[in-house]
């Protein structure tokens, strides 16, 4: 299978997203270049972490409208599996493909570190891989990671078993301490009501090679090759996993 | 062609005023000079030419008074690919690959607006790696301050650690390692030195020059603007009291454009389209198209009206000594010019062919084809006359050094040496620095092995299977009270840290601070300082690739201690063969190798614990330290260690807990015996616990490996013995030594050095002064 990792000139987290693709799942990989409208036939596409368009003005606000971004929306819309990790999660909220926004750290300032997330939903395209309730220890590198999202939205989202990943501490709970941004409840990763688009702020594409000795990301793109597989198979559209609790 | 020079449409971009006695002297030139420039030039100068000469000449861009001491130093090894006088060193690391890095510092920039002088500071050396065809993977960051107790000190750090992040953060590049030391000397002068690492193939090596009559010389990136006017002057002289003057002299950096230039610079040169590249850097285009000519032996002829510009009506002056980022000059191979443009349109950066490389060896600059300024490259770029002046140590330091220390030496009570623990711990400078890089991204590009807190950072090489250690290191408070010692120590100490990793080290990247050399006292620290470097480097293997040379650090008249600083860099020939800081297992083995003597002036413990900074640096026997890094690689291949972590600042007692500390699972405690530890004559109690005797390391291995370990030390002369063994969380750290015990919960002393920089930095964030 194919992976789409779509290249704005500021990302930065491209290549990493394109070795653990090509190292860590040994499955092929291409960079969609951001004034292209070819997604050349990709399987999955990736919007990678980093700073697309320089973000002077929000993380994001920019991406949304390059020229691959009608493609990437029109994928998406029509059940196409979309992953944004850190700077692509902010650019799939500002296109609209998730709910919310993510806003600055509570904190105010940049932070890389590991933290602890527990899967929320195991039985996604993205996360079928994992065990539901698996504590995952996977780095965070964002200064604009906040997830905020009215009330309403918030209960949607619990209710419908699409908040994915939370952060988490040494005991696998939700407490404000392991909450590196002050994300509303915690809220590190979600997925759309198709089933079909996650966003997540921590970065899995920086632990899915064994030579750096964490492989907690690589569930992630096991899933999305499994997901494919199997849709294969089904011979049919994409036979997605679905959200449901 | 002083005709040309008076043509009315250059006159009208500006007045030329006339070049008095005092223009030349604001310009930095002494009476002398200007008389040895008129001799070049024969003939009366243009305000440009003034301006050009002011430059090249200055100390930052000409190295008037450190070329004749940065002579000295050993710069040829095996590995050396690239020795200095390029935009970087590169040394040979297997399989193909090259290993680019250069430190370079931005500390008066940083003193003035922090923010943008480390920001601009990360941008230029970033700039320096990638135009040798590098990709950087690594950024250190190596920062002096003042007393965190001070609001400004607080304001200094705080914009700094933003700049250096976002800057690097931005673009993708982890900052995985640097240093930072607080003392009251660097109050109102911070040092702000920043280390970039990149990766290049051999074979795609390409150098600043500017070959081949006719071949286009591009300028590309941002636009010229009348930012940093004469930085590279402003760098070269001492800073006024509050530096508000200068804040029209910094840069701002715009690292999004760093990056398009980044990656358009990394296709230009693999795809082999270009004959040279170079930043430009300080004293912009001045610097970058003449030492591009110097370096071919050719010349070079641009127009500065096709320049492209931010502001109207500048003139060709500013446009020569304008010191905007993220700028780049370039050579395109004439045959590419087209495909140079359309890889440059691509990632939206501008490019414009300014002239053309020429062969009668002037730095011609012209205004819509009218000559404002010719010079002869040569004279311009080789002749800066140099200075080799007289050092004399200054009385003060004499007798701070040959001060009497006994009333140092020893502890009252057991509790006397808990709090001074408690308080080395708790010090700055010896704290942890989580606060700091957790503000920076440490493991984009998936490289890094091991990320900041350990002694030395490892990233993974593209060459089969190797790994990259690399730390900075640089100890002003030993160089203060005696030079040549200090200079030894930045390079031993460096060397240990990356052969602590199991790196064998190699090759060194040098940034030389210290305050203005026309004091003698302060000419005598550099030469000594320099002497102390070269001696170490030639004894350690350890090749000068490059650096950087910062003068005239002080304020108001108030120098900052000499501080040389070190970046080493060394490779792993086998990346599993790692070797971690911290203590691994409960039962492990504990071990010290190296010497302890009765040595504790300079150290952290008088500084922090007494407020006084007597006594002479621990000395450094070079062959020692040899033997000790020759130990700690076999030691690694032989995978004989479990953890090695070196013994510097608060010696022996803090060296130890940082290893229970740091553990990667959680902290552990531990039993260690001071006495048991090989000493070399009487040793105080407080030598003992907290002196900073040279070539000690802390080492670790499972039950029973130590015969190994030990014999291996025995074959390679350095002592080791075994003090105790390695507990878990639930035990107390238990030390004793010299009469005295210590027993305290090893969770109580993480706390104390976790929470030492957040809890100062946490108090309001107090504006500058």
């Amino acid at each position: 299978m194919k992976f789409g990792i779509v290249r704005f000139p500021g990302s930065n987290c491209d290549a990493d997203a394109y070795r653990a693709v090509t190292e860590g799942l040994g499955q092929e990989a291409e960079y969609l270049w951001h004034k292209s409208h070819d997604l050349a036939g990709v399987d999955v596409i990736i919007l990678p972490g980093g700073f697309s368009y320089g973000d002077h003005l929000r993380a994001g606000a920019i991406a949304r409208f390059s020229p691959i971004m009608k493609e990437v929306v029109e994928f998406a819309q029509g059940g196409g599996l979309t992953l944004g990790i850190c700077n692509g999660f902010q650019i799939l909220c500002e296109a609209h493909l998730l709910p919310g926004a993510l806003v600055r750290n509570a904190g105010l300032r940049f932070r890389c570190h590991d933290v602890g997330l527990r899967v929320e939903n195991a039985d996604t395209s993205f996360t079928r891989d994992y065990e539901q309730g698996q504590r995952l220890r996977i780095p965070i590198a964002h200064a604009e990671g906040q997830y905020v999202a009215e009330p309403a939205t918030l209960d949607e989202l619990e209710a419908e078993g699409r908040v994915v990943f939370r952060y988490v501490d040494a005991d696998g709970e939700p407490t404000a301490a392991a909450n590196p941004n002050g994300s509303a409840r915690n809220i590190a990763g979600i997925i759309n009501a198709g089933g079909n688009v996650l966003g997540l702020m921590p970065h899995p594409e920086r632990v899915a090679l064994e030579v750096l000795g964490n492989l907690d990301g690589l569930g992630v793109f096991t899933s999305l090759l499994h997901t494919v597989q199997a849709s294969a198979t089904a011979d049919g559209p994409a036979a997605l996993a679905g959200v449901g609790p | 062609m002083t005709e040309a020079v008076l043509d009315p449409k250059a006159k009208s971009q500006g007045e030329e005023p006339e070049i008095t006695a005092e223009v030349v002297a604001e310009h930095g030139l002494s009476p002398e000079e200007w008389e040895q420039i008129l001799g070049i030039m024969g003939r009366p100068l243009t305000i440009a030419e003034l301006g050009i000469f002011s430059a090249m000449w200055s100390e930052h861009c000409g190295y008037k008074n450190s070329r004749p001491l940065l002579k000295t130093l050993p710069t040829e090894g095996a590995a050396v690919v690239q020795g200095p006088g390029e935009n970087a060193g590169v040394i040979d690391v297997g399989d193909g690959w090259g290993v680019a890095f250069k430190i370079e510092s931005h500390n008066h920039p940083s003193a003035v607006e922090p923010y943008q002088g480390a920001a601009t500071g990360s941008g230029g050396i970033l700039r320096d790696v990638f135009t040798m065809g590098a990709r950087p993977i690594a950024i250190f960051d190596s920062l002096r301050f003042g007393s965190l107790d001070s609001p400004r000190s607080r304001y200094l750090l705080d914009g700094v650690v933003r700049g250096v992040g976002d800057y690097g953060n931005c673009i993708g590049i982890p900052t995985v390692g640097g240093e930072t030391v607080f003392d009251p000397a660097y109050e109102r002068n911070p040092l702000v030195n920043v280390m970039c690492i990149g990766v290049v193939p051999l074979d795609q090596l390409i150098r600043g020059e500017a070959k081949g009559v006719g071949n286009p010389v591009m300028a590309v990136g941002a636009r010229t603007g009348r930012d940093g006017i004469h930085g590279a002057t402003f760098a070269s002289v001492e800073l006024d009291e509050d530096g508000a003057d200068s804040r029209p002299q910094v840069q701002v950096g715009d690292p999004f454009t760093e990056k398009l230039l980044l990656e358009a610079s990394l296709e230009l040169i693999e795809r082999d389209l270009l004959i040279g590249i170079q930043d430009m850097g300080a004293a912009g285009l001045t610097s970058s198209g003449a030492e591009m000519a110097a370096r071919s032996g050719s010349g070079i002829d641009i127009d500065v009206a096709l320049l492209p510009v931010r502001e109207e009506g500048m003139t060709p002056y500013e446009m020569l000594l304008s010191e905007s980022q993220e700028r780049m000059l370039l050579v395109a191979k004439p045959e590419h010019e087209e495909a140079v443009r359309e890889v440059l349109t691509r990632w939206d950066l501008q490019a414009a062919t300014i002239g053309r490389v020429t062969d009668d060896g002037m730095f011609r600059v012209r205004l819509d084809g009218k000559i404002v300024a010719e010079i002869p490259v040569d004279p311009l770029v080789d002749d800066c006359p140099t200075y080799v002046r007289d050092g004399i140590e200054s009385p003060d330091v004499i007798r701070a050094r040959e001060s009497d220390l006994d009333e140092y030496g020893s502890f009252e009570s057991d509790r006397a040496v808990q709090d001074a623990l408690e308080t080395l711990l708790d010090a700055p400078t010896i704290a942890s620095r989580r606060w700091i890089h957790e503000q920076y991204d440490t493991s984009v590009q998936t490289n890094t092995l091991v990320g900041p807190g350990s002694d030395a950072a490892i990233l993974r090489l593209p060459a089969g299977g190797r790994a990259l250690a690399a730390s900075t290191d640089g100890n002003g408070r030993y160089t203060y009270l005696e030079p040549r010692v200090g200079g030894r120590i930045a390079v031993a100490e460096a060397a240990r840290n990356v052969a602590c990793s199991g790196a064998r080290p190699m090759a060194v990247t040098n940034c030389l601070n210290f305050a203005s050399p026309l004091r003698t006292e302060v000419y005598y620290q550099l030469s000594e300082a320099v002497a102390g470097i070269g001696e170490a480097c030639s004894a350690l293997e350890t090749p000068v690739t490059g650096g950087n040379v910062s003068l005239y650090n002080e304020t108001g008249g108030k120098p900052i201690y000499p501080t040389p600083v070190i970046g080493m860099v060394g490779v792993l020939q086998d990346l599993e063969q790692r070797v971690p800081s911290a203590f691994q297992s409960p039962g492990d083995e504990i071990w010290v190798a190296g010497s302890t003597r009765d040595e504790i002036g300079g150290s952290e413990y008088l500084a922090a614990v007494h407020g006084v900074v007597l006594g002479p640096p621990p000395s450094l026997d070079l062959d020692e330290a040899k033997r000790l890094i020759d130990f700690l690689v076999v030691a690694a291949e032989g995978r004989l260690a479990r953890s090695a972590h070196d013994c510097s600042d608060g010696g022996l007692a803090v060296a130890l807990i940082e290893c229970g500390i740091q553990a990667s699972g959680g902290p552990l405690g531990f039993e260690a015996d001071l006495d048991a530890v090989s000493v070399d004559g009487n040793v105080s109690e407080a030598a003992l616990w907290f002196g900073e005797s040279q070539s000690r390391v802390v080492l670790s291995c499972s039950e029973g490996a130590g015969e190994a370990l030990s014999s291996a030390a025995k074959r390679l002369g350095v002592p080791l013995r075994r003090v105790g063994t390695v507990g878990d969380r639930a035990t107390s750290c238990r030390l004793q030594g010299s009469g005295h015990h210590v027993d305290v919960s090893i969770d109580a002393l993480h706390a104390i050095y976790e929470s030492a920089l957040p809890r100062r930095m946490s108090e309001q964030v107090g504006l500058t002064a």
